[in-house]
């Protein structure tokens, strides 16, 4: 094993002081070339780089292996995902300095090779004998890099040369290096290696013409020297770090403004407000996400949010100029709340993903400059070249971002692929996913396998180490058309004074064990993800609907959870069991209603049920007096037509007991295990906690309060639920729900976590009141946190053995930062879903609705449509028009008037909605004011509800 | 995590080494004069002075003597210099004293006391640059100043570190891969009778892990055990030239 050659090496580094490392670096004589033609390398199995490859680049004829510069992996990391390279040797040192440069590429790099690992081999050379090299005195990091990369080269060529004597000098193989790195290029060519300009090998490849679309906007043909740079220059980066340091540039995420395109804030670690960034010299090509380094403006420079709404609406390629933003300065200088305000100065790391959107119809459809508009609004609009905008401009594709130059009005990108027709469910559904990361790729084979297979019974020896409660009345309740049924419930009469309740959740973890292709994939999955009209589940279909699923009359395997309560709903005694049991059927919440309500029903069920429901609503009176928060957020439902499985209407979902009564035992069910594992494991329980949310958040909803004449207290949940149950208006009924959507807003997410990351004082559920919980009221099966619960569980019960990464603080900790990404990203999700039905909804209509003022805003009003949970904004003037009624905005209430006309916060109004199809390419809803009738700006009311009802005058006459 | 990544998908370490390769050793002996025996080991970057004096009468208060057996005294220390940051205490801090207590333990089971009772034997250690597995390295430096010393053993000691990454055992951590955030096991064995004299672990991790660690561990001790014999038997020859020569 000692076939060691040792190197010593010094490296200094900075970190406040200058600190000398010294490391080993240990060169070795047993890396191979990973080349099939290779005769000396003594390495084992098939090799990555074929004998005799074949070239399909016209640039170069004979065969090659390619040598990608780090500039190249950096810039064209998505030319490089196409199946057109064989035979690439990526250099450890190339992957160092992408590792260092950007951990994005880096990652994707890894998933290219991971999955092409045939095509792909990675040489290490800065541990080979002969490839390694020294930095000289006095050369920077990158020119030693640049060398070692030719080194490498060239050791390769004169290596392979020594197997391939005697070929015929057109078959031999050539090692060709590409770098869009000039100079590099022009070493390399000094020292006889073959290199070429990634771009021109690229448009070489004959086989692949598509895949030069996929390249990187390179700007410096651009003759963007000549151009007027319409930004501020980003600072250096050791600039920013100095600055960073004194206190005088601050650190934060970027957040672009929903409803102001130039507008953003700055949030900062450690600070309750947020900076304000207004105009384009100010946000300085930050893009929503990035970290930025911002200065603060002098005081007296400080202002307010605008509070107009603004789009990047141009319909048409504006080029690269900035339009003017008095329209928006203008209006934001005086307000009495001032925010402190400051300007971008540098981009400290870019999170810049890829994106779904569209393309803007081009005045040039020959042309090849475009632009792309995505589909997230706080993004900005994208400029890509490509030759085929003919057939792209009536599809949804995917673009990345490459730069973003100061002459540009926009960053620069490229096209990465195509995702189907505008307007078609499937490919809006897609984006959706995509936009959002939801993994929605069918089960792999190797996932597939771990399946039990069918038909599937329970075993005599399961049935013996589990407890047999298939002899009780359990039942079901969900929504109506549930396959995914988790939970079940019972309830029997112990003694008079004694009630039995049981929660059963289906076992998933008996199915999904640790460490299997399965396992992994849920944890990746996180969540099963409901959309609208479709389930993106998380383990495979035959589990999540079929073995998990509690059916009626099926025996199953479950974790059962079972108190002991008095008639008050007391508990006396809790046990957990991994247990077998049979559900006699499956309610959904209206028909056990039904069973509640009908005293004709004496059987068991309908008793259980009713001795269910009366604890349920006991504890929820408990939970309340505690300071639980009943809070609201518009819930709709499609009733969807069969055939086309287009929307055909829409209903709010009712809030029935049977929904808070399951609600209340799932709670309970939470509280108890969350106890029960947190005392036997301390320090990694997987719990979720909702924090308390600054006094700052709630701001809007105090004002919103004001408006109409409450005083509300959010100086603790307890009393934030009191003041909220005392704001009601008689004349207003909807207002309640009103303010409860608005505070629901103001709330802090909820997260899971490892308990031992955190300190047990910061457990509590603000929401929820409770000390300690796991999950929030959502059934038990559809997370995979759940399933770590489950495991958790089994081995504080003695029913199962831990295994490594269970016990693993920070493991458990990573899967759970993982599970809160995605399932904020699945109700991210669901909204969109809903969203999206809602435009399919209102393709063929136009209706008049009840709506209520959510907020009112200097230019527009914010309203919402409690029937379709739809919100929209009402423009009131637009910035070049003045034909518009005029408005006369209050900012301290915040009011507009128009004549005798005022409206408020909350005000109920009647609107017409419809869906703007004017640009076939971007459809929205378009909301437009019925009553209050205003002449000039409301519309007539439809009487009847008409399909062929022409769609009503454009509220904006400039466009 | 930070950025380094202690084993990458070609299975090599930060420092070029597969998983079950230890360091460089390079081992003088007999270097002092005055000291009855001496030592000097490097194990990679880590590099350890020991000197042996004794058995000789016990000194200072003679309520240490044992009736029955030598009085083993050790002290480990560590050089200003030996770190990135220069140190403010070569010895006496608590890491020092635990440590010393550690090498007499493991040295008094290692040694033949029972030859020399109401006897004392030091054992003085000094890290000259750490690098990692220092705790190690003294053990098996102060081995080769007890034989370089001639003091009669049940067995050669030696000591090897293993930590445990994505599920891979390494041997012989260096001082990254110490400081990366893994567990560290520090193992001290006799390899002949295979018997463990000293076991610590610095972190938890869970014990389906540990048998392999621990099997490393071994394994890196005996490798270590094998360089160090042959490193003996070069001296030893040496000397007996020099002497027939004279």
């Amino acid at each position: 094993m000692d076939m060691l050659t040792s190197k010593i090496f010094l490296r200094k580094t900075k970190r406040g002081k200058v600190l000398k490392v010294v490391r080993e670096h240990y060169l070795r004589d047993d890396l191979w070339c990973g080349s099939d033609l290779c005769k000396k390398c003594n390495q084992e199995n098939s090799e990555v780089l074929d004998d005799a490859p074949l070239s399909s680049s016209t640039l170069c004829a004979c065969p090659h292996y390619v040598v990608v510069d780090t500039n190249v992996v950096l810039h064209q990391i998505d030319v490089l995902e196409s199946p057109a390279w064989k035979n690439v040797i990526v250099l450890q040192t190339v992957l160092e300095e992408t590792r260092k440069r950007s951990t994005n590429n880096f990652k994707k790099l890894k998933e290219i090779m991971a999955t092409r690992k045939d095509n792909f081999y990675v040489f290490v050379n800065e541990h080979h004998k002969d490839t390694y090299v020294e930095r000289n005195p006095g050369e920077s990091a990158n020119d030693r890099n640049d060398r070692a990369i030719r080194k490498a080269c060239s050791w390769y060529q004169t290596h392979l040369e020594e197997s391939q004597q005697g070929r015929d000098k057109k078959k031999k193989i050539q090692i060709i290096l590409l770098t869009q790195d000039f100079k590099n290029r022009e070493q390399a060519l000094k020292e006889g290696i073959p290199a070429y300009k990634v771009d021109e090998y690229v448009k070489s490849l004959k086989d692949f013409p598509d895949l030069q679309e996929k390249l990187a906007a390179s700007h410096s043909e651009d003759n963007a020297e000549n151009r007027e740079p319409l930004f501020p220059e980003h600072w250096a980066p050791t600039r920013i770090m100095t600055g960073i340091k004194s206190g005088k540039l601050l650190q934060g995420i970027f957040h672009c403004s929903r409803e102001n395109f130039l507008e953003g804030s700055v949030s900062v670690e450690g600070q309750d407000k947020s900076i304000l960034l207004q105009g384009h010299a100010s946000l300085n090509r930050a893009v929503d996400g990035d970290i930025v380094a911002v200065e603060l403006l002098p005081e007296d420079k400080w202002t307010s949010p605008s509070g107009i709404v603004l789009e990047d609406q141009e319909d048409q390629d504006p080029g690269d100029q900035i339009e003017k933003e008095e329209a928006l300065l203008s209006n934001s200088a005086k307000g009495k709340d001032r925010q402190p305000t400051g300007k971008v100065v540098g981009i400290i790391r870019r999170k810049w993903r890829q994106y779904c959107g569209i393309l803007l119809p081009s005045v040039l459809a020959e042309g090849t400059r475009h632009l792309f508009v995505p589909a997230e609004r706080k993004i900005p609009k994208i400029r890509i070249e490509t030759r085929q905008a003919a057939t792209l401009s009536s599809q949804k594709i995917i673009v990345a971002i490459d730069s973003w130059p100061r002459t540009s009005r926009y960053p620069l990108g490229h096209f990465v692929r195509a995702l189907g027709n505008i307007g078609d469910k499937d490919t809006e559904n897609e984006v959706l996913l995509l936009e959002h990361d939801v993994p929605h790729h069918s089960f792999p084979e190797t996932v597939l396998a771990c399946l039990p297979s069918m038909p599937w019974t329970i075993s005599q020896e399961e049935v013996k180490r589990r407890e047999d409660l298939r002899n009780l009345d359990i039942c079901s309740v969900d929504p109506p058309g549930c396959t995914d049924i988790d939970d079940a419930l019972h309830f029997r009469e112990l003694s008079p004074n004694l009630y039995e309740i049981g929660v059963h959740i289906a076992d998933v973890s008996h199915f999904v064990r640790p460490d299997t292709a399965l396992d992994k994939e849920a944890a990746n999955r996180g969540t099963t993800v409901y959309l609208v009209d479709r389930r993106i589940d998380m383990v495979p279909e035959l589990l999540s609907s079929n073995l998990c699923s509690l059916r009626p009359d099926q025996e199953r395997l479950a974790f059962s959870v079972i108190w002991e309560v008095t008639p008050n709903a007391e508990i006396k005694k809790t046990r957990f069991t991994k247990s077998v049991i049979r559900s006699r059927r499956a309610f959904t919440y209206a028909e056990a209603q039904c069973s509640i309500d009908d005293p004709l029903q004496q059987n068991e069920l309908a008793k259980s049920l009713r001795g269910l429901n009366k604890l349920a609503k006991i504890m929820k009176k408990n939970r309340m007096d505690k300071g639980a928060l009943q809070l609201s957020s518009p819930e709709i439902r499609f009733e969807v037509s069969t055939e086309t499985n287009d929307p055909i209407d829409v209903i709010s979902k009712p809030m029935l007991d049977t929904n808070s009564m399951v609600e209340e035992f799932m709670l309970l069910a939470n509280i108890s295990v969350a106890e029960h594992i947190f005392k036997h494991f301390p320090e990694c329980a997987v719990l979720r906690r909702h924090p308390v949310p600054p006094e700052s958040n709630f701001e809007p909803f105090l004002k919103a309060g004001k408006t109409q004449g409450f005083t509300l207290d959010v100086s603790s949940n307890k009393a934030l639920a009191a003041s909220l149950d005392a704001a009601v208006k008689p004349d207003n009924v909807y207002m309640n729900t009103m303010l409860r959507i608005l505070a629901t807003r103001c709330m802090m997410q909820a997260v899971y976590f490892s308990s031992g990351t955190v300190a047990p004082v910061d457990f509590y559920h603000y929401g929820l009141a409770a000390p300690i919980i796991l999950i929030s009221h959502l059934p038990f099966a559809g997370l995979y946190a759940d399933l770590l619960v489950h495991r958790l569980l089994a081995v504080a019960i003695g029913a199962d053995v831990t295994y490594a990464d269970l016990l693993d603080r920070k493991c458990v900790q990573q899967l759970c930062n993982n599970l809160n990404y995605r399932h904020k990203m699945s109700q991210y999700a669901q909204r969109s879903s809903v969203a999206l039905h809602t435009h399919l909804f209102f393709r063929h209509r136009v209706q008049d609705e009840d709506a209520y003022v959510l907020s009112v805003r200097q230019n527009a009003l914010q309203v919402l449509i409690p029937k379709y949970g739809l919100e929209g904004s009402i423009y009131l003037k637009e910035k070049d028009e003045d034909s518009k009624p005029a408005f006369i905005y209050n900012p301290d209430v915040p009011s507009q008037t128009c004549g005798n006309i005022t409206i408020r916060t909350f005000d109920r109004i009647v609107v017409q909605v419809s869906l703007d199809s004017k640009y076939v390419q971007h459809q929205k809803i378009a909301v437009h004011l019925v009553q209050p009738q205003i002449a000039g700006l409301s519309v007539e009311a439809i009487k009847t509800v008409n399909d062929s009802e022409p769609i009503p005058k454009k509220l904006k006459a400039g466009k | 995590m930070s950025g380094t990544e202690l084993l990458s998908d070609q299975g090599l370490r930060i420092d070029g080494r597969k998983p079950n390769e230890l360091r460089r050793i390079r081992c003088s002996l007999g270097i002092f004069a005055q000291a009855d025996g001496s030592a000097y080991l490097e194990q990679g970057n880590t590099k350890v002075l020991a000197a042996v004096y004794g058995p000789h009468e016990i000194r200072g208060s003679k309520s240490k003597a044992l009736h029955d057996k030598a009085f083993v005294n050790c002290q480990y220390s560590t050089a200003t210099f030996s770190m990135g940051e220069r140190k403010r205490r070569p010895r006496g801090d608590r890491k020092s004293t635990e440590m010393s207590t550690h090498l007499e333990e493991t040295f008094a089971a290692a040694i033949r006391t029972e030859l020399y009772p109401r006897s004392q034997i030091d054992i003085f250690v000094e890290v000259l640059q750490a690098d990692g597995g220092n705790y190690t390295t003294c053990v098996n430096a102060a081995m080769m100043a007890l034989v370089d010393a001639g003091v009669p053993l049940k067995d050669t000691v030696v000591s090897c570190t293993a930590s445990l990454v994505k599920d891979t055992p390494l041997v012989d951590v260096n001082h990254v891969e110490q400081s990366g955030g893994s567990p560290e096991l520090v193992v001290s064995i006799l390899p002949h009778s295979g018997e463990i004299v000293y076991m610590s672990l610095t972190q938890r991790f869970h014990i389906d892990h540990l048998s392999k660690v621990l099997d490393t561990a071994i394994k890196g001790c005996k490798d270590i055990g094998v360089i160090l014999k042959e490193i003996m038997k070069g001296h030893l020859t040496k000397l007996d030239t020099s002497l027939q020569a004279s």
